[in-house]
């Protein structure tokens, strides 16, 4: 056991930083994940790193993985974390495409991946619906078998950034006779420019579009857009949730976060005094910071479980529950930090002329907003709750 | 980084727990701290027999040529059982101060130590100091070349068993002062020395000690003359790592009788484990357990980094593992239910030494205020 970097981790971390100095865009340095990017802004350094082969290190080399060691990769998220790079969604590189290399066929493979890998193709999630949320067994999108084709109805929602994407990937009933609700669903992929798809916006809390309704009538795709066996989808969706929640700690950009929130509170004052000398705010950003250097050495623990041969199982809901906690945690202290100035609303104003919207100091911008959004973490991806059943029952075995 | 461990520190892990398993099980333990001793000599000369004492030290020192990942090793498999030897005391922190000594104190005691034949206790609290190490009104004065050591030490935990102990004293400065701390060697049966030995709520022995114009040579001095401090803080965050080691195995084993208790208990006709109200306390219960795992392997490695970095993962590690410890205990007594209070079932005794491992070298408290104080760049470090 050590935590050493080896002269080769030393040399590729070097080689990374390099890398991300040199190529990031200049643009959007410290824009962070900002909702209001552009379709291009959100893939621009997906597809940097696609010509570079590092878009999908997670990926089986075969496929376009890079191969790294859980080190590596950890090394490559603490690097992007310090610019606050624009990484690749999850919803093609983590998501749909690990479903795709595990139960697709070659030709889907030869299809979907390549474009997932450069950021030419953008993916979205059809998973939940109005009465399939946590209850995720109980989609009632059906899919219809017509000759060469399946033919899909219902609505699905929360299908994040859908108005940009180019695909999706669909749970659909393909039994309703099916004995268990599990049973009797089927992974289909579907082109978002079929005819019968219509995407409508849902405003947020926090003022952003973010996530839509997706509606589907009488959708006719090919067949040969099943992944996996015709109702084994479930198979394919919870492992597909396992993937989404390995990634979902966020440990890298939570301390990049800390980093910023210290730099807040020295910069604002109480009593004449930087707020993070006071003795309760400090001990907050303490304890904030303690927990997550837990949550650091739980996922350090978990990748090198992994690259021993371990795919991610249900460990990976501590990840998710510790990991959302933080990053909600992180918003709220940033928020009362900057005191006053999280009140006016940013994207609700009107220009003054000089090119700077906000009000206040520039770190106080987007901070009430910000916590209202991260309020989804603990929700999506399968709500908390549902990670603590998800313990009790394949951990504990209750 | 690798967070993989040895193939020996497998084999201890393996043979102790089996030990454990064998010998040392919870009617064993009862009868043991019940004993007039409070302890147990032949489980101490089986421990040796294994290796355990001397696993963390050098081969240079005649140890197996571990360190502290292995004294975790050993400490976590003594957390599960509630073992009550004093490891800690006598290996981790007199066997972490004496490896720092001189080559004679060496060679008068690491083999002592890792034979089993003498036994350390830290004698470093005092009545009015809580958990500052600097916090002393033990004096040593110069007498000759040698020094008079007079003072009172609180809950010296193991000092009923000791032959020795290790003994922080003021020798020079005023009260608080970093500077001014000397660390020194002292016989039980030196002359000035008496205790005032008495049982621990958690099963453990310990003692007042005091000390009545001890007369120690320039020899018995560790490390340097009023630069003790640094020296103190360095073994006490070793031995912080190790008592998260401790709690970790006392957690594991609470969580699961725990989880095992609700299999089986029945309540409105079905097993209160259904329930998931109790179903998701215990998960939060596990998730603590494993993230306080997580913390102690990251003080453990970082015990030889900087100070800075090697103060801040020892206190992290211990506030984390406080407040986990905190949860767990209380949560395993509550879901037990009335049992859960009787002194018949094991899980209390956990719950106990968890309640009391908060208290050792810090509580959560003192912790974050000491890692909020070494994170302010900006701020003077204030003195321990």
């Amino acid at each position: 056991m050590n935590l050493d970097f080896s002269p080769e981790e030393v040399a590729f971390r070097d080689e990374v930083r390099t890398f991300i100095t040199e190529n990031y865009p200049k643009e959007l340095a410290g824009v962070g994940t900002r909702e209001d990017l552009t379709r291009d802004e959100f893939l621009a350094w997906h597809k940097i790193l696609g010509k570079k082969g590092w878009s999908v290190p997670a990926w089986p080399e075969k496929y376009g993985g890079t191969g790294w060691t859980s080190t590596q990769r950890y090394i490559w998220s603490e690097e992007n974390a310090r610019v606050d790079a624009i990484m690749p969604l999850p919803f093609g590189a983590a998501m749909v495409a690990p479903v795709i290399y595990t139960f697709g066929t070659e030709e889907q493979k030869k299809e979907y991946l390549p474009g997932i890998k450069s950021g030419d193709v953008w993916w979205c999630q059809g998973y939940s619906e109005p009465g399939a949320g946590s209850d995720l067994a109980s989609v009632k999108t059906t899919a219809v078998r017509d000759g060469d084709e399946w033919v899909i109805n219902g609505q699905k929602t929360w299908t994040t950034l859908a108005q940009f994407a180019d695909w999706g990937f669909f749970l659909c009933r393909t039994d309703p006779t099916a004995k268990k609700p599990q049973e009797g669903i089927s992974f289909i992929l579907v082109n978002m420019k079929t005819p019968g798809v219509e995407v409508r916006p849902i405003k947020l809390i926090d003022g952003g579009h973010e996530v839509n309704e997706t509606w589907l009538t009488d959708v006719r795709v090919p067949v040969g857009n099943l992944v996996g066996k015709e109702n084994e989808g479930w198979t394919c969706a919870k492992f597909l949730l396992a993937h989404e929640r390995s990634g979902i700690a966020g440990v890298a950009r939570s301390k990049r976060g800390v980093e910023k929130l210290r730099a807040i509170a020295s910069e604002e004052l109480v009593d004449g005094k930087p707020l993070i000398q006071s003795g309760d705010f400090a001990r907050k950003i303490s304890q904030l910071e303690i927990d997550l250097t837990a949550l650091e050495f739980t996922e350090l623990r978990t990748l090198a479980a992994e690259s021993a041969g371990k795919g991610p199982g249900p460990e990976s809901s501590i990840l998710k529950i510790k990991g959302t906690e933080i990053q909600q945690r992180l918003t709220e202290l940033t928020l009362e930090a900057v005191g006053n100035y999280a009140a006016p609303y940013t994207a609700g104003m009107e220009p003054d002329g000089s090119n700077e919207r906000g009000v206040g100091p520039d770190h106080s911008n987007f901070t009430a907003e910000t916590y209202f959004n991260m309020r989804k973490t603990s929700i999506y991806g399968g709500s908390n709750e549902i990670q603590r059943n998800i313990i009790s029952k394949m951990i504990l075995g209750l | 980084m690798d967070f993989n461990f040895t193939e020996e520190q497998g084999m201890i892990r393996d043979s102790l727990s089996r030990l454990i398993r064998e010998q040392y099980d919870f009617d064993t333990r009862r009868k043991v701290v019940a004993s007039k001793e409070g302890w147990s000599p032949a489980m101490w000369a089986q421990f040796a027999e294994l290796g355990l004492l001397m696993a963390p030290f050098s081969e240079e020192d005649g140890g197996l040529g571990g360190g502290p990942i292995d004294a975790m090793v050993v400490m976590e498999e003594f957390g599960k059982g509630l073992v009550v030897e004093p490891y800690l005391p006598s290996v981790v922190c007199g066997g972490g101060f004496l490896k720092r000594g001189s080559d004679a104190q060496k060679a008068e005691h690491l083999a002592g130590i890792m034979s089993g034949e003498q036994i350390f206790a830290f004698a470093y609290a005092e009545p009015r100091g809580r958990y500052n190490l600097a916090d002393l009104e033990t004096t040593a004065k110069k007498d000759g070349s040698g020094f008079s050591i007079n003072g009172h030490k609180a809950v010296v935990v193991g000092a009923p068993w000791a032959t020795h102990f290790i003994v922080t004293a003021r020798t020079s400065g005023g009260r608080r002062d970093a500077k001014g701390v000397t660390v020194f060697v002292v016989a039980k049966d030196a002359k000035g020395v008496s205790t005032r030995d008495y049982p621990t709520v958690d099963g453990r022995r310990a003692s007042e000690v005091y000390f009545e114009n001890v007369s120690v040579s320039a020899d018995a001095v560790v490390g340097e003359v009023d630069n003790g401090l640094p020296l103190v803080e360095l073994v006490t965050d070793e031995a912080i790592a190790a008592l998260c080691a401790e709690a970790c195995g006392a957690m594991k084993v609470a969580h699961e009788m725990t989880v095992e208790y609700s299999r089986n208990r029945k309540q409105f006709g079905t097993a209160i484990g259904k329930f998931q109200v109790l179903q998701h306390r215990m998960v939060d219960m596990f998730m603590e357990h494993e993230q306080s795992v997580s913390m102690t392997y990251m003080a453990t490695l970082k015990v030889d980094e900087d100070e800075v970095t090697r103060k801040k993962a020892a206190s992290a590690a211990k506030v984390r593992i406080g407040q986990a410890g905190r949860f767990v205990g209380q949560q395993a007594i509550q879901i037990h239910g009335g049992m859960g209070m009787t002194d018949e079932m094991a899980v209390g005794h956990y719950f106990k030494r968890l309640t009391m491992i908060d208290a050792e070298f810090g509580n959560v408290d003192h912790h974050l205020k000491r890692y909020t104080e070494l994170s302010a760049v900006d701020l003077p470090v204030a003195a321990e």
